[in-house]
């Protein structure tokens, strides 16, 4: 399904003829961009399909500049009338919004000259009845890892292709295809009038990359019956180890408070902090926009940039932030080419501290609270105060004693930051922010 | 006020004259069915969406962005048994609708032909008028009010160092057909405010927000000078959270106050009643209809027919109009949210709560309104009653795990409560519980209901739509909040 070819030509087209007519309407800039997403998502509940979606969705967005002022419209109609209307309402919004000293398109020497091959399209001619059985492999295996998995959520097959085209009035054009494979599970455990849930997914440019679907299967059958039994804590202070996928939420209030916008709208916790000692000196966070096959990788930002390796925090130390072309004029600075996010955050160590295994990384913590998953808003991101629901183990001489739920943990995040004191080996790589667990000091745990 | 010509007053004539007519589908969807049901489908249904949005935003006291957009596709839906098929198009057109068709139907087998021949129009409720929102209001005056609000804001404290607020408005038309030969159409405006300031005082910097929203005309939303309310509001809780201190940490008795606060039974007992967890057994609440679930004297229901409400329908995305469900009556569990599969598989009824995001979305159970009703205790006497404890105004929002039932929710706006007076604010007092029990503990209700201002969206399967939640003052004990204070524990 996902096989269809996308029709970039179409989608070039839409993108040169928006910029044409913006021109033709007066404006002094213009920028637009043209996707086309396809692809096909199924899930299998308790052996029997459950869902058979396909999907297909086209997209074009337009900004226009008259002189500092901007309007902005999308559409999903890419014939020459729905690109004419379109761009004709973006001019139209654009008469009334006021002058702004900083608005514009990204400068011209930011652009990306060459467009590298970063081996992103991969397409997974998945017809429905393999995505079946692949699916059923999943959920089978997981019911088959332990008696205790009663009930399901299912689990799902998707595969999608997407088609991007930016183009500006700099006389930038340019557009990749990219692929995304996920095979996911959710199961539920039952005992002792518990249920708890356990998910698990992986995800991939390239299907050859994805985990085996009955690892899938087992390691969500794992993570919910690993919960049975679980208590309450007594409020408490505690030492915190963060699995990866709740670390990743960590660094991602990281990567909040040091984006443009929120430096200077003044609306972060590391305001001005580039310079700054945040993390401990073994800390190192580098940007690998061009990992091949990377699941964030990207030739170029959303405005059309050429994306670049940096160290966004060596030895501890804030490097810089992340920037789009708007915010980086606010601060004086020249864009990160983030803007539309970041591209493969890799948090590692240097120096003294090496990464460490899940096991070593418990037996430091000695006893405290492996967190596995972490629920709710709960974090200020103006003060770094932060205070979330959290489920995971309570840890005992460096072994787990017993699963914990019900509980939240409180502190600040500017705090635990310079607090870590240690980073696992256990990196998971699915997400734009790429790292392993993470031990940090003592937090106020609230319970019963 | 507004005023609507009568011809043009009927969703229904709105809907064939906006999505069908200009497509060339006028009297060609019987033909659709008949492709989607040459398979063995129990049902099959059709959603045509036809949404234009338009959004305003200010900072640095200037409107600087400005964005519209429209989304108009059709999405095609069969069922058979448990399974859904599922495919839509973003252009409506027959021969996408027709691919689409195909592709739906794959889920079932070849079988014999069926099609509808007649159509029956439902009615759904007149909670709001079928207007377009964003014409009420000159783009000059929308940028005029932001402006507005901006001033205002700032006029107010000289440690305000940052505004921002936005004005969105969406008009969208859906027009709903099945293979039961039921037709229905909606015109559904939405609008809202949203004003958010940062101040600082000695190197501490606080945020405050505010918004307010519904299914009205921009026109209304602002009459009554509403946006300054906003303003003040905002500031208001930005300055108080500059005087906020830790909140403690351990089992306390929590006062949660009226309205916006109702988002605790959103998450601690909305989203586990929804039919789709049930079916599944994969909710805390499964299998409990009949036992006793919150304390005497607590009735939830989820609404979807107050008028002008952010999260009332007059008919839901599946053409079912609206209803008042009883969830708990009087700490009783009574019944689910259903949509027309979950409904079907349960032997139950639709109870208007089939939606979703959009027509490249497929259909859920999702709530509407959910709130408590009142009770006998004046709020005061309320507060009055509490030792030591903390009584929560203002939320952030939250989250659910469903199986587990745990839920969690942060306060924004909080205070300690010691010998039944109201003492310091708090901040970070995020609260934990366990949803099929957490109502068992209330032990005060009161008469003092309130719903939300209109800016809430709830979160499902990665679907968003709109929602509003209520509830009166609710005495709550031994609800776990997560602060950071030492003093707090076992107090």
């Amino acid at each position: 399904m996902s096989g269809h070819s996308v029709d970039t030509a179409g989608l070039e087209q839409a993108v040169a003829s928006a910029l044409e007519c913006a021109r033709r309407f007066g404006a002094s800039q213009a920028e637009a961009d043209a996707s086309l997403a396809q692809g096909l998502d199924l899930s299998v509940r308790k052996d029997e399909i459950e869902k058979l979606e396909h999907h297909r969705k086209k997209r074009l967005s337009v900004t226009v500049y008259f002189d500092q002022r901007k309007g902005a419209a999308s559409t999903a109609d890419l014939s020459a009338q729905g690109v004419h209307t379109t761009v004709e309402q973006a001019c139209t919004l654009a008469r009334f919004t006021a002058e702004d000293s900083y608005a514009g398109l990204v400068e011209a020497e930011a652009l990306a000259r060459d467009i590298p091959d970063l081996d992103l399209d991969y397409p997974w001619t998945l017809e429905a009845r393999d995505a079946v059985d692949l699916a059923r492999r999943i959920e089978r295996a997981g019911f088959a890892m332990d008696a205790r998995i009663r009930n399901s959520e299912g689990a799902s097959v998707s595969s999608f292709r997407q088609s991007v085209v930016l183009g500006n009035s700099h006389g930038f054009l340019a557009g990749y295809s990219e692929t995304s494979h996920s095979l996911g599970c959710a199961l539920i455990a039952e005992q002792g009038g518990q249920m708890h849930r356990g998910q698990w997914f992986t995800v991939a440019r390239d299907a050859a990359d994805l985990e085996a679907p009955e690892s899938v299967g087992a390691t969500a059958a794992r993570r919910a019956a690993a919960h049975l039994g679980a208590r309450k804590l007594s409020t408490r202070r505690a030492a915190v180890l963060f699995c990866p996928q709740s670390a990743q939420g960590l660094f991602g209030h990281f990567i909040q408070a040091i984006q443009g916008g929120s430096q200077y709208r003044k609306a972060s916790f590391l305001l001005q902090a580039a310079g700054e000692q945040v993390f401990p000196a073994f800390v190192r966070m580098s940007e690998r926009p061009h990992l091949k096959k990377g699941i964030a990788s990207a030739p170029f930002d959303a405005e059309g940039a050429a994306t670049f390796d940096r160290e966004l925090v060596d030895h501890g130390v804030l490097g810089g932030y992340v920037l789009g072309s708007y915010s980086a004029r606010r601060l004086g600075l020249p864009t990160t080419a983030n803007a539309g996010g970041l591209h493969n955050l890799l948090v590692t160590s240097t120096g003294a501290e090496p990464l460490h295994t899940q096991e070593a990384l418990l037996r430091r913590m000695g006893s405290g609270l492996w967190v596995t998953d972490l629920m709710g808003q709960g974090v200020n991101g103006v003060t770094g105060d932060y205070s979330r629901g959290a489920r995971g183990f309570w840890v005992e001489g460096g072994a787990i004693a017993y699963p914990v739920h019900e509980i939240t943990i409180a502190g600040n995040l500017r705090h635990m930051y310079r607090e870590i004191a240690a980073l696992g080996e256990d990196v998971d790589a699915r997400g734009s922010i790429q790292c392993g667990s993470v031990l940090v000091g003592e937090m106020t745990l609230a319970g019963q | 006020m507004l005023s609507v010509s009568t011809s043009r007053a009927d969703p229904l004539a709105i809907a064939q004259e906006l999505i069908l007519r200009p497509s060339g589908l006028d009297g060609r969807l019987e033909g659709i069915f008949g492709e989607v049901l040459t398979h063995s489908v129990d049902f099959a249904d059709l959603y045509f969406q036809l949404s234009r949005r338009e959004s305003w935003s200010l900072e640095d006291g200037i409107v600087k962005d400005a964005g519209a957009s429209i989304e108009q596709g059709v999405g095609v839906r069969a069922l058979a048994g448990e399974k859904t098929g599922f495919a839509y198009s973003d252009e409506i057109i027959l021969p996408a609708l027709t691919e689409a068709s195909r592709a739906a139907r794959a889920i079932a087998v070849q079988g014999s032909e069926r099609g509808v021949s007649a159509w029956r129009t439902r009615t759904g409720h007149q909670l709001y008028l079928p207007a377009d929102p964003l014409t009420t209001l000159s783009a000059q005056d929308k940028v005029a009010w932001l402006e507005r609000v901006d001033r205002e804001a700032r006029k107010i404290d000289p440690r305000i160092v940052h505004v921002s607020a936005s004005l969105m408005a969406v008009h969208e038309v859906v027009l709903i057909a099945n293979s039961e030969g039921d037709l229905g159409a909606d015109v559904r405006p939405l609008v809202r405010m949203n004003v958010s300031v940062l101040v600082e005082q000695n190197g501490r910097r606080e945020q405050g927000s505010c918004g307010a929203g519904g299914r009205y005309s921009l026109a209304e939303l602002v009459s009554g000078e509403k946006p300054l309310e906003l303003a003040r509001e905002a500031v208001r809780q930005a300055l108080i959270n500059l005087e906020a201190v830790p909140a403690p940490a351990g089992s306390m008795t929590v006062v949660v106050g009226p309205g916006w606060p109702g988002v605790l039974l959103h998450e601690a007992i909305g989203h586990g009643l929804e039919g789709d967890f049930n079916r599944k057994g994969t909710s805390a609440f499964a299998n409990r209809i009949g036992e006793r679930v919150a304390a005497p004297g607590c009735t939830v229901v989820d609404d979807g027919t107050l008028a002008r409400r952010r999260g009332s329908l007059n008919i839901d995305d599946e053409g079912t109009p609206t209803e008042c469900t009883m969830l708990i009556e009087d700490g009783i569990l009574r019944g689910y949210m259903q949509d027309r599969l979950n409904a079907r598989l349960m032997g139950q009824r639709p109870t208007g709560n089939g939606r979703r995001e959009s027509f490249a979305h497929v259909t859920m159970p999702r709530m509407t309104n959910t709130y408590m009703r009142p009770g006998p205790y004046d709020p005061e006497e309320i507060i009055r009653s509490v030792k030591r404890g903390i009584y929560a105004v203002n939320f952030d929002g939250g989250e659910v795990d469903i199986t587990s039932g745990k839920f969690v929710f942060s306060a924004s706006e909080a205070y300690l409560i010691e010998n039944g007076k109201l003492g310091a604010p708090l901040k970070g007092a995020t609260l934990i519980g366990n949803g099929p029990d957490v109502l068992t503990r209330v032990t005060l209700v009161g008469n003092d209901l309130k719903f939300d201002e209109g800016i809430a969206t709830c979160g499902k399967e990665g679907q968003s739509v709109p929602v509003g939640v209520g509830q009166p003052t609710l005495k709550i004990e031994g609800l776990t909040v997560g602060g950071t204070a030492e003093s707090g524990a076992g107090a």
